[in-house]
């Protein structure tokens, strides 16, 4: 029977309808209660085992919680019932009488029209509560939005503090009412700008979408939780990966758990090659040095990068960043590091070292960046692109690239730190940048031309990142 | 100490208009559009009142505030924080590195005044 996407509203209905909280289901289950929300709220796809566990702490088969186990109009009456009990009604009118569910056959056999009416509602606010958590989500999460609504308001800000100087009837010298207009008409081309490039933002991210997590977002989430390690792949001895996946109720997905399979082949693999303590002691030693541990493990620097990104936490490691992309450019591993934004969709900012170093495979790059966010940071860069398909005659190279970010403050090496850093940003949509020979599409935020521009070119780019010797 | 407001806002136009409206209610004003050396402005000439902008470019108003704060000569001066952010979680960092008020964007005119008019220590 199928898995839809609202298998998590049906777990959440019969959850309250029983009078549990979320957190007593969670414990009963062995999962964490944030874990248990992002389900009931159809962001995450429920792995058989765990849907197995759930129906037996409510009492109930498996198949209830699953799409055909009763009729959509009464499992929607449920969840509507539920949310009542649950709420208490509006808040506004007093407290209803708990539905009735042990008739709600009959209600649904003697009053089938308004059965349907509950339904239909109960349909409703379930698809617009998905979109105010997809949204909640982007919020915190996409960099696009907040940086949207910081430009929106500060135009808004300009225009109603001018506005109001204007109308309040005081005497105004001529050459500052000239100014004001003239900073009022600016600012609602801006305000103007802003608002279209968001709305058409939004309108393209308007479509029907499940709610459930993409098999990358799903494996990132996993990993972020375990703060990018995994103490399972350093054992000496074999490890049954597929079962270590299979145990990860959070990768429920079969996409997510055939592409956790394909990045735990690789730390595994990656960590064979630098076991764990001979890799801190070598850090520790000479800090994020890439060149240096290639050579001392005798691996390739693209292992060197993963590996460097899936050490233990703590121990005075440092955190670090790492992106991969494929030859078409697309963001296929995320490790995020703070101060440095990683776009969640469309392409990232194409002056990024990581693509450089796909156009010049087998070419290390080392470089000092800055960020254009307002509040700036820099990083020292590594980046390596190689062949990671069989090399055979008449087959096509698959290219893989990747970017490992250091913060400065934790720069190791000197070299290429006197080089004036390669102002780079998340995309082009954000990216403030003016006169930016790499921008592809215009950016949402007006500040372009005062006094950036420039350094986002590929002169600086020339300028600041070197071959690493 | 004067009559003297240090605006730390990179927003030219609000800036601007900060500057006539405090002007005309005989404030000396000042704007300082640049995070990174805001502290060491504030340092070398203390102000009456600091209105001072949370997202800049260089370094982040919570970091200049902090800054301020655990120096003696700016410790008392008056911080009136400026944001567009306006969530809970913002009001509560800046009262904990020590704001004396914290005023949304976008904001009225008259409350800005106002907000001058009660901070400044003259």
């Amino acid at each position: 029977m199928p898995r839809s996407a609202l298998t998590g509203t049906r777990i959440r209905a019969r959850r309250t309808a029983s009078g549990l909280r979320q957190a007593d289901l969670a414990r009963m289950v062995g999962v964490s209660p944030s874990y248990l929300n992002l389900i009931e709220h159809n962001r995450r796809n429920v792995a058989p085992d765990l849907l197995h566990k759930l129906a037996g702490a409510l009492g109930i088969a498996p198949e209830d919680l699953l799409e055909g186990g009763e009729s959509a109009v009464m499992e929607a009456a449920r969840a509507a019932a539920a949310w009542v009990t649950a709420h208490g009604g509006d808040g506004a009118a007093p407290a209803p009488d708990a539905p009735e569910l042990e008739r709600i056959e009959e209600f649904l056999g003697r009053f089938p029209g308004w059965a349907m009416v509950v339904a239909a509602m109960q349909r409703r606010v379930e698809e617009l509560e998905r979109v105010v958590e997809q949204l909640s989500d982007r919020m915190a999460h996409d960099p696009y939005l907040p940086a949207a609504l910081h430009e929106i308001v500060s135009a808004v800000t300009s225009v109603q503090s001018t506005a109001a100087i204007l109308a309040d009837g005081e005497d105004i010298a001529p050459e500052w009412r000239r100014k004001f207009h003239a900073n009022m008409l600016a600012d609602s081309v801006r305000l103007a700008d802003g608002a279209e490039a968001l709305v058409n933002y939004l309108d393209a991210s308007n479509t029907r979408e499940t709610g459930l997590a993409a098999p990358q977002e799903e494996v990132e989430a996993w990993l972020a939780a375990r703060d990018y390690h995994i103490p399972e792949i350093e054992a000496q001895a074999p490890v049954d990966l597929r079962a270590l996946v299979a145990a990860q109720v959070e990768i429920a997905s079969d996409a997510a758990r055939s592409l956790a399979l394909r990045w735990l082949t690789r730390f595994r693999a990656d960590a064979r090659a630098m076991p764990l303590e001979p890799m801190l002691a070598a850090v520790a030693e000479h800090g994020v040095a890439p060149a240096r541990l290639s050579r001392q493990f005798g691996v390739p620097l693209d292992r060197v990068f993963r590996r460097l990104a899936v050490l233990p936490p703590g121990q005075g490691l440092p955190a670090l960043g790492l992106v991969l992309c494929d030859g078409s450019g697309t963001l296929t591993f995320r490790r995020p590091v703070e101060g440095f934004a990683l776009p969640r969709f469309g392409g990232a900012c194409p002056l990024w070292p990581l693509y450089q170093a796909l156009l010049r495979p087998l070419q290390p790059i080392h470089a000092q960046l800055v960020t254009s966010a307002r509040i700036a940071q820099q990083f020292e860069v590594f980046a390596y692109a190689s062949n990671v398909a069989e090399t055979r005659f008449d087959a096509p190279a698959v290219i893989e690239a990747g970017m490992l970010l250091v913060p400065a403050s934790l720069r190791t090496q000197t070299a290429g730190a006197a080089r004036a850093p390669l102002r780079v940003g998340p995309s082009c949509r954000i990216c403030p940048e003016a006169g930016c020979p790499a921008r592809r599409e215009p950016s949402i935020l007006a500040r372009v031309g005062d006094g950036n521009a420039g350094q986002g070119g590929t002169g600086a780019a020339a300028a600041s990142m070197r071959s690493e010797g | 100490m004067g009559k003297r407001v240090l605006v730390i806002e990179d927003e030219a136009n609000i800036s601007e208009a900060i500057r006539f409206i405090l002007s005309r209610d005989g404030w000396e004003v000042e704007i300082h559009p640049d995070g990174t050396d805001a502290a060491s402005v504030v340092t070398a000439c203390p102000p009456s009142l600091v209105i001072l902008d949370v997202m800049l470019p260089g370094r982040s108003g919570f970091d200049i505030l902090r800054s301020l704060r655990e120096a003696e000569p700016t410790r008392a001066v008056p911080v009136l924080m400026l944001t567009a952010k306006g969530q809970a979680a913002d009001r509560e960092l800046a009262a904990r590195f020590g704001a004396t008020r914290f005023m949304t964007k976008p904001f009225a005119n008259a409350d800005l005044l106002a907000a001058v008019r009660d901070l400044a220590v003259t």
